[in-house]
């Protein structure tokens, strides 16, 4: 059965691009337009006493961290006399950066939840799974995004190459011949080999991503297995590519917002957030299209299934984290352990809610068995796992590009509504363009007979 | 469990014409049969090798750890490497029984017991190490927290290597607790066909009573399933706490972040690798091609292509960022492991994990059995090398360039590091002879899907299973009462009636012989002809009078003495 786009979706996705795109446009025209405004704006929110900045007695302590946030001022800079202009410079452009951060966030994120489902989708063939190819067309779905979310995010990246924004202060050559570090990493972090190697990861996921598309749906047509066989080995292949890549694509795109700091994990550790992000999506699509009478093949063992790969992601995700962050506050080394004494002074509550989210309230929730097939139950947790991965990524992103000056406000709520809204879009849109279920495939006998 | 559908284009995991009785048969076979020459000699290497190893453990404990290769600056080396090395073997087991099982991979069950097997025996040499290294072994109670009236001070608990000590007992507990679980059915199995009595009270006593009862099994899922789940973070914390050792510290090559997965993937690695290199030598021993196939030796070596591209990709991540670093410390101290004067080291180590697994994108040679058992050898090398990499590079020239040195391993060193090879190999041994080597039971349960046979009826369009038609009276030619004509004469036959004592079958009524097991209507022919017709005769029957049995009959030779004729018989005489 082919899938009709409802309309009430198609119209909530519009709504919510259209009033994302109004916030976010809201976000860029309230940045201040100088320093004096800036200083002013921070006061203003210093007095609404707005909660989300933790302990604010530490905002003077804390200043001694910008250089983890951004290390766009040389150490020497903070001599005595200069000291306050350079912090309200600095201020000032954290102001200017927040609704680029927004929109960096949602962009990459829901861009990440499709890449986390291509991955799954080449796992899936490259393991030969039997219990999954009745998902297949819906993973084809939610990789549909893959090519604009990814033209999207290489698009903000040439906007910080051309420095429409200040997202990433190695960008800034005034900042490079300051700092002896980042004069290091030249060979690495600069915006031309940048956006060569971004070109190159989008490139060949894209590729694969079309390229499996289309093996797919050739094999519903063809009378042998040479498709299949074709796309066992493009799995394959990309998987190795994947690795290496992923891991990479984390240290350009995150990791060197932070351009001192520096962890070998952090490739696996934005892995494990898209990988559980990419499942759960593949498990809330589904749910709702069973609900509205699809998929009628797809029983609660599948459910059940996917339920388990959230709730075993999220405990492996947590895994990274707590390996991450334990080995850098337990051996304390400055340069290092920089980057969490920023988060617990600035984003107490963002960083420890996000590992109640994504850790304690799966655990608790999919433990149960039975849990994990009451479709309800699993909407819920997703949404939760969701938000909760949202604000990691908020988390890794933020607090080197507008520092302490983070809210949870209207660009960050436009940006997301704005992502969401074309994921679902987009997502639904291709999810019209086939039947719903392979016809054949070797495996598909067995995904349609699972029982758990 | 999951759907007994299986996709028909998925191959066969029992090779052959295997029924249910053919797999109690193959899997008790070793069992029940005798060591041949070959065991002995290997298990006799292998005695010698543990006990100079216990000679060299006995050594550094009356003299000291002075013994050993260790100095000021490379103070912790051969010993810790050993350990590390040891522990990660450890953790194919788990991660075949545990993990395979929550995905469902019914491969596994050729796969899982001697893995197992191999995690118990291979984390007891590991313990082995650290208790050696505290010179005072018998004061070893002292790392666990008990009051200071026993001895200790309290333990530190901030301490990673106290971590340790907690991470593996509690996982060789939960290891053993799994495996043996595992075991029941199957020590049911060997205790049900035991002829003597001995050998049954012990299988009895092994498998805990087992009976096979529904609830039996439906308590055995559920236990596996429970344990799977607490066994799966398990695998993943032995390892990680073994690298917070390392990456705790703040020394330069140690303190890294990924080490926590990195040495869980390296240990897969390793496991794997061992799983290898035993399994392919004991198909061969023990006659179990059909069970364990060129198909699993083919995914174990993916499993290693896998575990070995991921170990490379962090070797590689760990390069460049200690480059990307900016650390002057980090940046050097990976650049004297690839050029210093442990350059070999670091090589064989990139050679023999990194690059061999590589072969392996080949089917050709991911399905030749030599070339899957030197890539095994070499992978378990290789994981050695990393472990002394690690720890022997990033210590040997620390801040203070005049303490800089080299390590070298003493006598001692290496004696103790070939007895625990010895200890390893003695318990392996024993456990093939003495275990159930193949998870039968499991192996059981997916016969029907994934058994040759059983696919074979499928494809075919037959039932798998046909019953033998009612109210057909299968006739049996009755048996005419064969006088032999020709009665076998010679020596030896004389000699044997000699001595078991000859029967007037004029005055006597025949035993039917077939009661005993082994004897069947062939045998029983063959032997009326000699002359034996009753159990009395069989039940005096001794060694002497088995092998002269063989040297007359030529056929099934030793299958008396194995099947205990003259035991039988006994009991047999005595229910008449």
């Amino acid at each position: 059965m082919k899938y009709t786009f409802s309309n009430r979706l198609k119209i909530g996705s519009y709504i919510a691009m259209a009033l994302g795109l109004i916030m976010l446009i809201a976000g860029f025209m309230t940045t201040p337009a100088n320093v004096e405004e800036a200083k002013a704006m921070v006061a203003a929110s210093h007095d609404d006493g707005h909660g989300g900045h933790g302990d604010e007695g530490a905002a003077a302590v804390g200043h001694g961290d910008t250089e983890a946030h951004g290390g766009a001022h040389g150490e020497g800079e903070h001599a005595a006399g200069g000291h306050d202009a350079a912090h309200d410079e600095h201020v000032y452009h954290q102001l200017k950066n927040r609704p680029w951060s927004a929109l960096y966030v949602a962009a990459f994120f829901f861009f990440m939840i499709s890449l986390g489902v291509l991955a799954f989708y080449a796992v899936q063939h490259a393991a030969q799974a039997g219990w999954s190819p009745l998902l297949f067309r819906i993973m084809e779905g939610i990789t549909a995004y893959l090519v604009p979310g990814g033209i999207i995010v290489f698009v903000i990246l040439v906007l910080s190459v051309l420095h429409f924004n200040h997202l990433f202060t190695w960008m800034d050559a005034e900042v490079v011949e300051h700092d002896e570090l980042l004069q290091g990493k030249k060979g690495y972090l600069n915006p031309t080999f940048f956006l060569i190697r971004a070109a190159i990861f989008l490139g060949g996921w894209i590729a694969y991503r079309q390229v499996s598309r289309k093996l797919s749906l050739a094999h519903d047509s063809a009378d042998d297995n040479s498709n299949f066989k074709k796309k066992f080995r493009w799995s394959a292949g990309f998987l190795v590519f994947y690795l290496v890549t992923e891991s990479m694509m984390s240290w350009d795109w995150i990791m060197s917002l932070d351009p001192h700091w520096f962890s070998t994990l952090f490739g696996w550790y934005v892995f494990a957030s898209m990988f559980v992000s990419g499942i759960t999506v593949i498990a809330m699509i589904t749910i709702y299209l069973k609900s509205k009478g699809y998929l009628e093949e797809v029983n609660d063992s599948h459910i059940h299934d996917l339920a388990k790969f959230m709730f075993g992601i999220s405990i492996f995700w947590t895994y990274l984290w707590f390996s991450q962050f334990m080995l850098i506050w337990y051996a304390n080394i400055p340069e290092e352990v920089t980057y969490f004494v920023t988060r617990i002074e600035h984003y107490k509550l963002p960083f420890f809610g996000m590992v109640v989210l994504n850790f304690i309230f799966p655990l608790l929730v999919l433990m149960n068995s039975d849990y994990k097939r009451v479709n309800w139950f699993v909407i819920m947790t997703g949404i939760v796992i969701l938000f909760g991965h949202y604000l990691d990524v908020f988390n890794m992103v933020m607090p080197a590009t507008v520092g302490e000056n983070w809210h949870l406000g209207i660009p960050e709520i436009g940006g997301i509504l704005f992502f969401a809204g074309l994921f679902i879009f987009i997502v639904f849109n291709a999810l019209t363009k086939e039947e719903l279920t392979p016809k054949r495939n070797p495996f598909l006998e067995e995904s349609r007979q699972f029982h758990y | 469990m999951a759907s007994h559908y299986e996709a028909p284009i998925r191959k066969p995991l029992v090779l052959g014409d295997k029924g249910y009785h053919d797999v109690s048969v193959d899997i008790a076979r070793p069992v029940e049969g005798k060591a041949n020459k070959q065991w002995w000699i290997v298990f006799s290497i292998a005695l010698v090798a543990f006990l100079w190893g216990v000679g060299c453990i006995i050594y550094t404990i009356s003299t000291g750890i002075g013994v050993w290769g260790l100095n000021k600056t490379v103070n912790w080396a051969w010993d810790i490497t050993n350990f590390v090395w040891w522990v990660g073997i450890g953790h194919a087991g788990t991660l075949i029984s545990a993990v395979l099982l929550l995905f469902r991979q019914k491969w596994r069950m050729a796969i899982n017991r001697s893995a197992e097997a191999m995690t118990i025996f291979s984390v007891i040499q590991a313990g082995l190490f650290p208790i050696i290294h505290m010179g005072r072994p018998w004061l070893a109670y002292w790392v666990l927290p008990i009051p200071n009236q026993f001895g200790s001070l309290w333990v530190n608990f901030n301490s990673p290597l106290l971590w340790d000590v907690f991470a593996i007992s509690t996982y060789l507990s939960v290891s053993l607790v799994f495996w043996w679980t595992g075991l029941l059915p199957d020590f049911a199995m060997i205790r049900d066909r035991a002829i003597k009595p001995f050998q049954k009270k012990i299988y009895s006593l092994l498998s805990f009573g087992w009976t096979g009862r529904a609830k039996d099994w439906q308590r055995f899922e559920e236990v596996s399933l429970v344990l799977a789940g607490l066994a799966t973070p398990l695998v993943l914390s032995v390892h990680t706490i073994v690298s917070f050792d390392f990456a705790t510290s703040v020394i330069p090559g140690w303190h890294t972040t990924i080490f926590p997965p990195y040495f869980v993937a390296g240990a897969i690695f390793s496991g794997f690798a061992m799983v290898q290199t035993l399994l392919i030598i004991m198909r061969k021993v023990c006659n179990l091609e059909a069970y364990i196939t060129v198909q699993h030796i083919e995914l174990m070596n993916i499993v290693i292509m896998i575990t070995g591209s991921i170990v490379g990709c962090a070797y590689i991540t760990e390069l460049f960022i200690a480059w990307y670093s900016g650390v002057e410390y980090e940046q050097y101290a990976f650049l004297n492991r690839a050029t210093g004067p442990y350059w070999w080291a670091y090589w064989s180590m990139m050679t023999c994990n990194v690059f061999s697994p590589q072969f392996m994108w080949f089917k050709k040679l991911r399905t030749s059995i030599m070339f899957s058992f030197f890539i095994s050898i070499v992978v378990n090398i290789g994981m050695w090398f990393e472990r002394f990499v690690i720890i022997v590079t990033s210590l040997h020239r620390d801040y203070l360039p005049s303490s800089w040195t080299m390590f070298s391993p003493t006598f001692v060193d290496i004696g103790i590091f070939i007895g625990t090879i010895g200890f390893f190999f003695v318990l392996f041994l024993l456990y093939s002879r003495t275990f159930p080597v193949i998870a039968q039971a499991e192996v059981k349960s997916i016969l029907k899907s994934s058994g040759e046979r059983y696919k074979a009826l499928r494809a075919a369009g037959q039932p798998l299973y046909t019953k033998p038609e009612r109210g057909v009276i299968i006739e049996i030619e009755p048996e005419q009462e064969e006088v032999p004509e020709v009665v076998p004469q010679g020596q030896p036959v004389l000699q044997l009636l000699d001595r078991i004592g000859k029967f007037d079958i004029g005055s006597q009524i025949p035993d039917d012989l077939k009661k005993v097991k082994g004897i069947g209507p062939l045998m029983e022919k063959t032997l009326n002809k000699i002359g034996i017709f009753s159990f009395l005769q069989v039940s005096k029957m001794t060694e002497n009078e088995y092998d002269l049995l063989d040297s007359i009959t030529g056929s099934f030779p030793g299958r008396a003495r194995r099947d205990d004729w003259a035991g039988q018989a006994r009991k047999l005489i005595n229910l008449d």
